[in-house]
């Protein structure tokens, strides 16, 4: 998965409209008046949305001519989760670190270590 | 010390700021020692595989500091102020030279976690830590 691909995910999750779609989508597959239905915008609008996240990668519709169920691509959310996943590894490795220089600290000064908590 | 909380990022929806929040088996003075020495500081403030080196460093409030992250030839450096150096709060500025335009501001606050069972357990007192950074996305 390239970054390009990863600026287009957040490109087309950058709208309340196309997460709110991505987040019922969640649940199952769906129709465009299905997903329209809850929206004061136009069928055309909500269409509008779908075209955004169908070129992102993020939903496909199916080709039965009456139904076109509109179907979600989990897999491409999970860069974005390893993606955010990696600086919270970088802060915890970090700390782990920080861990270490405290407890050589607390071995040096013994009494500061017994205090508040015994 | 599994009972420690894992380093957590938290974003605030209504400001751009991000919160890690962090506990450790330490004493507020110690925490604060570790983050103010120099030489302690460069121990830990990483990443894992590349080496600090502390250009300047004048921890006081309304001081300021600078330090480079070296590997081989490479070189990355970064500087800021320090803004309000207290037992249990500092504020600090955070640039990296490489994008001169940005700049962020960093919260640390410290306070002693008590009242749990299981704190009594350990060594010493768990201080949480919360690091609030909040990014001036040059434009």
């Amino acid at each position: 998965m390239t970054t390009d691909q990863l600026s287009r995910t957040f490109a087309a999750l950058a709208d309340p409209t196309r997460r709110d779609l991505v987040a019922r989508l969640s649940l199952g597959d769906a129709t465009l008046t299905e997903l329209a239905a809850p929206y004061t915008m136009s069928l055309q609008a909500v269409s509008k949305h779908l075209t955004v996240l169908e070129r992102a990668g993020l939903v496909s519709r199916g080709k039965e001519a009456q139904r076109k169920p509109v179907h979600l691509q989990p897999a491409v959310l999970e860069p974005v989760t390893d993606w955010l996943e990696t600086y919270r590894r970088r802060a915890e490795e970090r700390y782990q670190r920080l861990d270490a220089v405290l407890a050589e600290l607390a071995e040096t000064d013994p009494h500061d270590t017994r205090g508040e908590n015994r | 010390m599994t009972d420690h909380q894992q380093a957590r990022i938290e974003a605030d929806p209504r400001v751009p700021i991000i919160r890690i929040v962090r506990d450790f088996a330490a004493t507020p003075a110690q925490l604060y020692r570790a983050h103010t020495d120099p030489a302690l500081y460069a121990r830990w403030v990483g990443p894992n595989d590349i080496t600090t080196r502390i250009d300047h460093w004048d921890c006081r409030t309304g001081g300021s500091w600078a330090f480079s992250n070296v590997r081989g030839d490479e070189s990355y450096s970064f500087h800021g102020c320090f803004h309000e150096i207290s037992p249990t709060r500092l504020v600090q500025t955070f640039t990296f030279d490489g994008w001169p335009d940005g700049v962020s501001l960093e919260t640390l606050t410290s306070r002693t976690r008590r009242g749990r069972a299981a704190d009594h357990a350990l060594p010493a007192p768990i201080v949480v830590s919360e690091l609030e950074a909040a990014a001036d996305q040059a434009s």
